[in-house]
């Protein structure tokens, strides 16, 4: 499939597409004219399309710089008539809630739709916190999506809700459902005008205390509105009828639980809740009053199912709930088919045909994700544990970031010893720093820097801190699939865009010692972290070299490395760097040249001088 | 009618995604449902990796386990890895080119000898066809060409819910016009292999 075909497509055609490319359509169709995130997987990919799409839609579309800027650069179009859309990874939602809570008070002039995707069971992230707490926080309307289809359909929906009653919706996605891809029947794009005028009206969108209590009102009344219409939204139905017990799901456990109930026959009553927020407490007391029993399937925390509870209480219904409650269902992690379809046959007595799962029986070694052959972060690592030893420091603390650097836990480099979320390692370097007497030195990406660095870096500095920070610059957000940051020439749509100097930004924070090394010159890092963990207040090494995945960076088939004759088969080159260009051969140490990226680490750190250059032939 | 169910294994940059993408389209464009689950972000990093293909009516893109029709492996290790998703019904087609996992040097267990993967996969499967696609590919003209190999091999197996014509030209719609002809003459080849 051609990228395009999401932006040129007509109604009725039918494209095979990915939930965050479904995303970017009912986007589309939607006529957003405002769009702005910062990268997180698994929302990455909506971002990706709209940076090569915008321009061409008629989009102004950025990376902002973190999640709350997002949030406020469509809140503000919102507020000023233009259609916005942001979106994020569910602790992205986190940095954003702020202003979150605050643009639920103001509401909305055009429609504004937030979308969060959660990650269950944590594929590329530090929790699985559940999102849905959110809608409930900052009271907003909120729609479970569990297919690319319905993220687009439930986009338009969205829109069409937020507009009607000027507020922000939240739409809720998780990882299973951002990265299935199925097929998607386009709808027709709306035609909308590209600019707003922003009517100006503080006692609307300026909340302090006398006008924020009124519009507090304003919203549990708009809540309230909402909740009635929402009773018959056919976003919520249901789908099978018969049997006197019922289940209640959404997103992907409803999937689950439909592919159990369709393909063994088993008679159970379904209820989904696309549009979960305010609950349809009509909805569902009608569903309760038909069935004895009721298995509330979601993911992750017990939502729902406390709601149902609560609907239960308060008209005193005599229904057993099975859910994660009662332990039926697991409170952690996503779910299988497996998982849902074992828990509905037992809370319904019924016998499973045993079916034989196979495993292997020879003992299988891991395949854990690592650093990329050629990435610079290994020689940033490999630098600052020779500067340490040479200076014979011990228990050194490393507190990382959120990136590619969280590959650091891993042995031989163990250069990640504390972590919370975006901007952690310098702020955890300032407490760490005043509660021990260990050296620290903390590791940090360039695109997570400008997120959210700056402010510990200068309460570090302010607060008389001494630790030294790394700051990985590989001119890219790389662990997300390679988007632009502010410290890059180009921007979101595509165009040049002035390039925000991170070392002047770190000067101008008052630090004690800064410099800007290639870390992949060894000899050059080592010294230079040796003058950075002796220095007495912040000191800040920027280690700047491109990411190897950057295309034009991207260095095959001109030459090659290989080890000589000289290798005593030491395995200091294996032991001490891990690279996957690297392995035990019959007799020595060989590099595969299919994967070698020649960054030259291992020529320079083998004892033994072992490893060369080597040209490649011209044909191969 | 249940989904015919494909499941497909490897390293993350073998390629995966993209052969499902061209088998999902396929299907698409022949009428059919479908439904693929891929794994993007951190498990790609040189980690092992897997997409799920779900031809026919489904809701859910996960296979349950032991309820593939075919496993596709593009590395020997991932082929045994897979195991849980496969019952003895289950057709394999399995690249028998390893690539090391980074850190076996300091590993508990190493990496079994390919033969004995293969004895192994045998001994749970009653199809299990094995080639080397990277030499294969390399033949063809480019060691990108792996994933086009396995793809063209896969489509000997019986049962296969697709035609050799529908897939041709989702590899033509799915691959930049210059890599077309190098990708098309591997799934030939690699088609060759059982054909």
């Amino acid at each position: 499939m051609n990228l395009n075909d999401i932006l040129t497509g007509k109604e009725n055609d039918k494209l095979f597409l990915l939930g965050n490319e479904a995303a970017v359509r009912g986007a589309i169709e939607a006529g957003v004219k405002v769009a702005a995130t910062y990268p997180g997987t698994p929302s990455s990919e909506i971002g990706n399309v709209l940076h090569l799409l915008a321009k061409e839609a008629g989009i102004y579309f950025e990376f902002s710089i973190n999640e709350k800027v997002a949030m406020e650069v469509a809140a503000a179009a919102a507020a000023s008539g233009v259609r916005s859309f942001t979106f994020m990874k569910h602790v992205g939602l986190n940095v954003a809630s702020d202003s979150l809570m605050s643009a639920v008070y103001t509401g909305v002039r055009a429609g504004m739709v937030i979308l969060t995707a959660d990650d269950p069971s944590m594929y590329s992230s530090q929790n699985e916190q559940d999102t849905r707490y959110y809608a409930r926080l900052a009271n907003l309307p909120l729609l479970e999506a569990s297919s690319p289809q319905e993220i687009k359909d439930f986009m338009i929906e969205a829109f069409q809700i937020s507009e009607a009653f000027q507020i922000p919706v939240l739409v809720r996605t998780t990882t299973r459902i951002s990265h299935m891809r199925g097929i998607v029947k386009l709808g027709p794009v709306e035609k909308r005008p590209e600019k707003g005028f922003f009517q100006k009206d503080p006692q609307r969108f300026v909340p302090v205390p006398a006008t924020a209590r009124i519009m507090h009102q304003n919203l549990v009344q708009k809540m309230e509105k909402i909740t009635k219409i929402m009773e018959n939204s056919p976003l919520n139905k249901e789908y099978s009828r018969d049997g006197n017990v019922g289940i209640i799901s959404t997103s992907s456990a409803f999937n689950y639980c439909l592919d159990v109930v369709e393909e063994d026959e088993i008679p159970l009553k379904m209820l989904k809740l696309g549009f979960s927020y305010p609950f349809p407490e009509k909805t569902v007391l009608n569903f309760l009053n038909s069935v004895e029993r009721v298995i509330i399937a979601e993911e992750v925390d017990p939502i729902m199912e406390k709601e149902v509870l609560a609907i239960i209480g308060k008209h005193g219904l005599d229904i057993e709930v099975n859910g994660k409650l009662d332990g039926s269902l697991p409170l952690t992690h996503e779910y299988t088919p497996d998982l849902v379809r074992e828990a509905i046959y037992k809370i319904l007595g019924l016998k499973m045909d045993s079916l034989l799962i196979q495993e292997s029986d020879i003992p299988l070694p891991n395949r854990p994700p690592t650093l990329c052959p050629g990435c610079p972060h290994r020689a940033s690592y490999y630098a600052v544990k020779k500067a340490a030893e040479e200076l014979k420091l011990s228990d050194v603390i490393h507190p990382t970031d959120i990136g590619c650097y969280t590959l650091g836990i891993a042995s031989p480099y163990e250069s990640a010893d504390y972590l919370l979320s975006m901007g952690s390692s310098i702020g955890t370097s300032c407490g760490f720093s005043k509660a021990t007497d260990q050296p620290v030195v903390s590791f940090i990406g360039d695109s997570t820097f400008f997120h959210a660095g700056i402010p510990p870096l200068i309460n570090g500095v302010h607060n008389k801190s001494r630790f030294v920070v790394v700051i990985l610059d590989n001119r890219t957000t790389a662990m997300t699939g390679g988007q632009p940051h502010p410290g890059l020439p180009i921007d979101g749509l595509g165009d040049p865009a002035p390039e925000i100097s991170i070392e002047d930004l770190v000067r101008a924070s008052g630090v004690s010692y800064l410099q800007t090394i290639n870390p992949l010159n060894i000899k050059k890092a080592v010294e230079t972290f040796k003058e950075a963990l002796q220095d007495q207040g912040v000191a800040v090494v920027i280690a700047k070299q491109p990411c190897v995945l950057l295309k034009k960076t991207q260095k095959r088939g001109t030459a090659h490395l290989v080890v000589t004759d000289d290798c005593d088969d030491c395995g200091e080159c294996l032991s001490t760097l891990a690279c996957p260009a690297l392995y035990q051969g019959d007799g020595q140490v060989e590099i595969d040249p299919l994967i070698c990226r020649q960054c030259n680490v291992c020529v320079q750190t083998c004892p033994q001088d072992a490893i060369k250059g080597k040209k490649r032939r011209a044909n191969k | 009618m249940k989904a015919y169910n494909i499941y497909i294994s490897g390293v993350g940059g073998q390629g995966i995604i993209t052969t499902s993408v061209v088998i999902g389209e396929a299907a698409m464009k022949a009428g059919q449902e479908v439904l693929l689950s891929e794994i993007h972000g951190m498990a790609q990093r040189g980690g092992g990796v897997s997409t799920e293909l779900k031809i026919g009516p489904s809701h859910s893109s996960i296979i349950a386990e032991g309820t593939a029709d075919l496993l596709i492996s593009f590395e020997p290790l991932e082929a045994l890895r897979a195991l849980p998703k496969i019952s003895k019904n289950t057709h394999v087609v399995m690249n028998t080119a390893k690539i090391l996992p980074f850190n076996i040097q300091g590993s508990e267990n190493p990496y079994p000898p390919v033969t004995d993967i293969v004895e192994e996969m045998k001994s749970k499967s009653k199809d299990v066809k094995g080639l080397d696609a990277v030499e294969i590919a390399k033949k063809a003209g480019s060691i990108l060409s792996v994933n086009m190999v396995m793809l063209g091999a896969a489509l000997n197996v019986p049962g296969f819910p697709m035609d050799k014509k529908r897939l041709v030209e989702s590899i033509e719609a799915n691959f930049s016009e210059k890599t077309v002809p190098i990708n098309i003459k591997a799934f030939e080849e690699g088609f060759g292999k059982f054909s």
